[in-house]
């Protein structure tokens, strides 16, 4: 009777229909009298708007609407995470307006907009605008924006300085770093990287003029959200209003998470076309220029330590850069979720971090896959690395020796954790990090490691191999902590569940989360199947629609299990309860004589007399029969916020080759062995680990937006910006410990992004492993052919 | 990514499509399997008033074994079709081991050879290897049909011999030189797949010494050409190691190397030399 499909590697149920066409995307909908929009952007990364001119876009054949930053009286954009919080920091805010009115700030901006009846039409017009340009000097880069003499973007932001964060203990840090017998300094770059979903991001806004309500369908990770944005901070209007939809999403990274123009200038336009609906969908192209990018930070660590490999401080200064706007929690993902987090799963005393955002003539920048920690562990797995070369030291070693030990978990780190915002402390809740430290170095075969160097060389190749031993953070929590007067996000940070047993005993459970691809359909299913004792066709799983799903506040930050699943187990319990309860009434007995064995509601010692849940639920539904007080049907919600955030960990370890006489990196071998606590589908947690890993190398290796010094994104389509390859990579070889998290009662952690943090810098590690017979220290992402060549014969030139 | 407003016309001969193609004059553009001329006109950067559709005009498709070691390929032979030929295998096993490398399978199903050297990117692998081959190319218009050696061919980047009434409809290739075994070595631009640079050669050994050789390459400069330094040095020499990589460092002689933020002019000069190299090993090797 009882299903146990908990922990089974169940297939997607979501799976046929990606797989044979017919998931229903954005672009997929067509509604009655549909227009279209395209938006005109503007070349330039820096410019005043002198003058716009429509009258010729209005007149070309099919447009039914122009629109200019002139007509439409909404305000910018919202900022839902400025750094600091309640701690005082100062944020210079611009945001961007739903059509830029007076400058553009990078290649990319919106200025105009045309509907037309068909696609082709709009973007025909877009030719027949006339802006009167005055460029205006660019700078791209973080570090040099900030320097005097800089060109300027916002007169409320001198020297173009977001704001300066800091976190950590300065005069500690600066006494354990100055006094230390070995410092090691390194800058290192965490290049610019482009999230590039699958399926790009579009909108279709639906005014109706006889209840004066919206409807937008957007592919969106946070149509809740999006709703409380769109409504309450840029139309103005109230938040019932509105009505947000996220069909199917082919995939999202973190760049669907975010409030866009585009949302709110559909919804605009429906209006003023009385209704009509105007639909858009980026281009590729556009996608590259004005979806959000992700990373960008240019970073000056010290590491300090002991001859003997006892690391005393961290020392970091970032610059982040956050494009000419901000995005809508732009400035929580290099603070929050980045300096807190740097000191790893390492137990470094003194940690001093300060970060300074910054505006450049690119396009803004938010939270992609991994989100601050992966550029957080690419400072301290580099940093670990650095020392360890310096002092002599064997990598793996010198990771064992200042690992928390595993008695020493909850573990307040240095960076910020522990501190105490809103009256609310968070800790990392659960550790063990040497077992999947050996586990990694006995697949890979450490102990032959010199010899597969020295085969490699035979081959006219350069082996190397590189650790990352990460920890991340997910499901970040819990509200008290990370709200407005905390740590400056926003909002809370709970979820929701509905579950409903229907008439016929079939079960809806109603998520406020929101899959781009995780499977959710299916993962959810099996917990409500589980902890139902129900079969998992039994349930369906809805999602995505803000009518009909309670509010939530979507998936991200690896926290849809964790906080998700735990809304969701709670419902089931709730409905558990309630159906002890009628069985008692229905069979007779006390409530405290029912026991539940999978679904079926049985009288302790007399197992012959049982309803199962689904008889419960038709008796309930029809009310025929109700004890005093009872309601009828079987209907639960839960709004769950999680004590605590969960930490992941584990061991990655890359082998790479380098050709000596092209420079070219290959990938040969890749073993990870996660920590992600629990597992409820062990086949979709490999998926996740698989496309992050991937995603992780490809920064490594691969991938980069560059921009020109005009401001031009140079790597502006995928003949420019790599975009990995099922081909380039080896079968990944996985391990797993199991550390059941103990913030919820699923024992899970999260494992979205787990494998783009880990990865990245395993693979550098690796490259730098490989080039130290050169005498290389260093050498910034992402290592091409073309980089890794240069580098290696610079050196031989010198020696 | 929506092409501007053009017309369409599918022609079932090659004479209605040279005719079609005469009255276009300088507006019409061929379309054969579109897999460069479309991703242009849906970036607007190419906007021709009218397409000529010549993709199913069969005779231009076959294949055809012209004696004595020499096939004949049409214009409209996909690159699919060219590997799946057994006599195109036989007689230039080069075109069997590099075609894989291009582009993916639909490229690889739509994509012609025709389409490949008319388009004449820079980058493109098919330029570098007809060289090598010593190909010659048929061209026909309203005037007539002319045979031209494939040096030459290419102008410029994007740039060929062919004037705008003219379709190609063939490409030629000899017999293989006694002695000589042919190979194809690249290295990709990760992003595009294109090559950042490619180099095809054809050497053969007579006695103990190379009697001919033939390189192309690719990728680094503005179109395709024939590395004539290398090889007269490559001629001659006893064809070891040591006179290959003498013979590959003038790889790039005469050339001005292009520079673009994926790979600059030194790296593209000496990736010329390392696969000028490989090649040329390869093909020595697969003389046997
Ligand atoms: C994703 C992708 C990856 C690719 N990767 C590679 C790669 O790795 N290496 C590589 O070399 N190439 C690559 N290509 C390019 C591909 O090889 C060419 O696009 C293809 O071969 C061109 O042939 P086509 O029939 O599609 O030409 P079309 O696109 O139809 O035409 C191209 C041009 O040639 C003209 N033309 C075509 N046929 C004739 C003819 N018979 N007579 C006169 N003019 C003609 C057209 O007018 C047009 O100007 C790639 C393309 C894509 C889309």
């Amino acid at each position: 009777m009882t299903t146990d499909v908990m922990g089974a590697s169940i297939k997607r149920v979501e799976d046929p229909r990606f797989i044979t066409g017919k998931g229903r995307y954005l672009d997929d909908i067509k509604l009655a009298g549909m227009t279209y929009m395209s938006i005109l952007r503007s070349p330039y990364a820096h410019a005043n708007i002198r003058s716009i001119d429509t009258t010729a876009a209005a007149a070309m054949p099919g447009v039914v609407l122009v629109l200019t930053g002139a007509d439409i009286p909404y305000n910018p954009l919202p900022m839902a995470w400025p750094a600091g919080g309640s701690s005082g920091v100062v944020n210079n805010i611009n945001t961007p307006r739903v059509l830029a009115t007076d400058s553009v700030k990078w290649t990319g901006e919106g200025v105009a907009a045309v509907i037309a009846e068909t696609a082709a039409q709009a973007v025909d017009a877009l030719d027949a605008i006339v802006v009167d340009w005055e460029p205006l000097p660019v700078v791209v880069d973080a570090e040099k924006a900030t320097q005097p003499g800089a060109p300027q973007l916002h007169e409320n932001a001198p020297n173009n300085v977001v704001f300066n964060w800091t976190v950590g203990d300065k005069a500690g840090t600066d006494a354990a770093v100055d006094s230390a017998e070995v410092v090691v300094r390194q800058r290192i770059v965490n290049q610019r990287l482009i999230p590039n979903p699958m399926e790009v991001r579009g909108d279709i806004g639906v005014f109706n003029p006889g209840t004066d309500e919206y409807t937008i369908w957007m592919s969106s990770q946070t149509p809740h959200i999006q709703r409380l944005l769109l409504a309450a901070f840029v139309m103005g209007i109230p938040e019932n209003k509105i009505r947000c939809i996220s069909p199917d999403i082919g995939g999202a990274f973190g760049s669907k998470i975010f409030c866009y123009a585009d949302m709110a200038l559909c919804l605009f336009a429906s209006k003023a076309l009385d209704g009509r609906p105007v639909k858009w969908v980026e281009t590729r192209r556009e996608n590259y220029q004005s979806t959000i990018h992700g990373r960008d930070h240019i970073t000056y660590l010290e590491i300090a330590g002991t001859r003997e490999g006892e690391i005393t401080g961290l020392r970091v200064k970032t610059f982040a850069n956050l494009g000419g706007r901000l995005s809508t929690i732009g400035p929580g993902i290099p603070t929050t979720l980045y300096g807190r987090v740097l000191s790893g799963c390492y137990k470094i005393p003194n940690v001093y971090c300060e970060v300074t955002g910054v505006y450049t003539n690119t396009t803004f920048v938010d939270a992609y896959r991994g989100a601050g920690r992966p550029e957080a562990t690419y400072v301290i797995e580099r940093a670990m690395d650095l020392f360890a070369d310096e002092i002599g030291m064997d990598p793996a070693e010198i990771r064992r020796r200042n690992f928390i030990a595993p008695d020493k978990f909850p573990y307040d780190n240095p960076s910020g954790l522990g501190t105490a915002v809103n009256g609310e402390k968070i800790y990392i809740d659960s550790g063990n990090y040497e077992p999947a430290l050996d586990m990694a170095l006995k697949t890979v075969g450490y102990d032959s490691l010199a010899k597969a160097k020295s085969d490699a060389r035979a081959r006219g190749k350069h082996l190397g191999l590189g650790l990352s031993t990460y920890i991340e953070v997910c499901g970040v929590a819990p509200s008290k902590w990370i709200g407005a007067v905390g740590e400056g996000w926003g909002a809370a940070m709970w979820e929701s569940a509905n579950l409903k047993i229907h008439l016929t005993g079939k079960v809806v459970l109603t998520m406020g989360t929101q899959p781009q691809g995780q499977g959710h359909e299916t993962t959810y299913a099996q917990i409500i199947a589980s902890e139902l004792g129900l079969a998992m066709d039994d349930v369906i799983v809805q999602h995505s629609d803000t009518q009909g799903t309670p509010f939530g506040y979507g998936s991200y930050g690896s926290r849809t299990s964790s906080v998700g699943g735990t809304a969701a187990v709670k419902a089931a319990g709730k409905i558990r309860e309630k159906a002890r309860q009628y069985a008692a009434h229905m069979l007779e007995a006390s409530v405290d004589d029912i026991e539940v064995v999978g679904a079926e509601y049985r009288v302790k010692g007399s197992p012959e007399k049982k309803k199962t849940l689904q008889e419960i639920a038709f008796a309930l539904d029809l009310g025929f029969s109700l004890p005093a007080g009872m309601e009828p049907y079987l209907d639960e919600t839960v709004y769950h916020d999680t004590p605590n955030c969960t930490w992941p960990f584990g061991t990655h370890i890359a082998i790479v080759e380098i050709d000596e006489e092209t420079g070219k990196v290959d990938l040969v071998r890749y073993v990870a062995v996660d920590d992600v606590g629990k597992k409820i589908n062990p086949m979709i947690v490999d998926g996740q680990l698989h496309g992050g890993i991937a995603q992780g190398v490809g920064q490594a290796l691969w991938e980069g937006a560059v921009y020109g010094d005009d401001g031009q994104l140079l790597s502006g389509s995928m003949l420019d910006y790599a975009v990995p390859r099922a081909s380039w990579f080896p079968n990944f070889e996985l391990g797993e410990t199991v550390t059941p998290s103990p913030v919820n009662p699923l024992g899970v952690k999260g494992v979205g992004e787990a494998g783009a943090i880990a990865s990245t810098a395993a693979v550098a590690n690796a490259v730098m492993d490989a080039l130290s017979p050169f005498g290389i220290r260093h050498l910034d992402m992402p290592f091409t052919a073309p980089k890794v060549w240069r580098a290696m014969h610079d050196k031989e030139a010198r020696s | 990514m929506i092409p501007a407003a053009f017309d369409y016309a599918r022609p079932a001969s090659l004479d209605e499509a040279l005719t079609l193609l005469a009255r276009g004059a300088g507006s019409a553009k061929v379309l054969a399997g579109g897999q460069s001329l479309l991703p242009l006109m849906r970036l607007r950067l190419a906007s021709p008033a009218k397409l000529i559709d010549i993709g199913r005009i069969a005779e231009l498709r076959a294949i055809r074994d012209l004696g004595g070691g020499a096939t004949g390929i049409g214009a409209l032979a996909t690159y699919r079709d060219v590997l799946d030929s057994k006599l195109v295998s036989h007689n230039h096993p080069i075109l069997a081991s590099a075609i894989p490398g291009i582009g993916d399978v639909q490229v690889r199903n739509r994509g012609t050879l025709g389409g490949a050297i008319a388009h004449a990117d820079p980058a493109s692998d098919m330029p570098a290897i007809l060289l090598a081959l010593d190909a010659s190319v048929v061209i026909r218009s309203g005037s007539g049909e002319r045979v031209v050696g494939i040096d030459g061919f290419f102008q410029g980047a994007f740039s060929t011999d062919l004037a705008e009434d003219e379709i190609l409809t063939e490409i030629r290739l000899p017999a293989t030189p006694a002695g000589a075994g042919m190979a194809y070595c690249s290295i990709e631009q990760p992003a595009s797949g294109y090559s950042m640079v490619g180099v095809a050669a054809v050497v053969g050994r007579a006695g103990g010494s190379i009697s001919s050789a033939r390189i192309g390459i690719t990728g680094v400069a503005d179109i395709a050409y024939r590395a004539t330094a290398t090889e007269r040095a490559l001629i001659g020499s006893d064809g070891g190691s040591a006179a290959i990589d003498a013979a590959a460092g003038h790889a790039t002689d005469g050339q001005a190397v292009s520079s673009d933020f994926n790979a600059n002019a030194e790296y593209r000069a000496a990736m010329a030399a390392v696969h000028a190299s490989r090649a040329i090993e390869a093909a020595l090797a697969a003389a046997g």
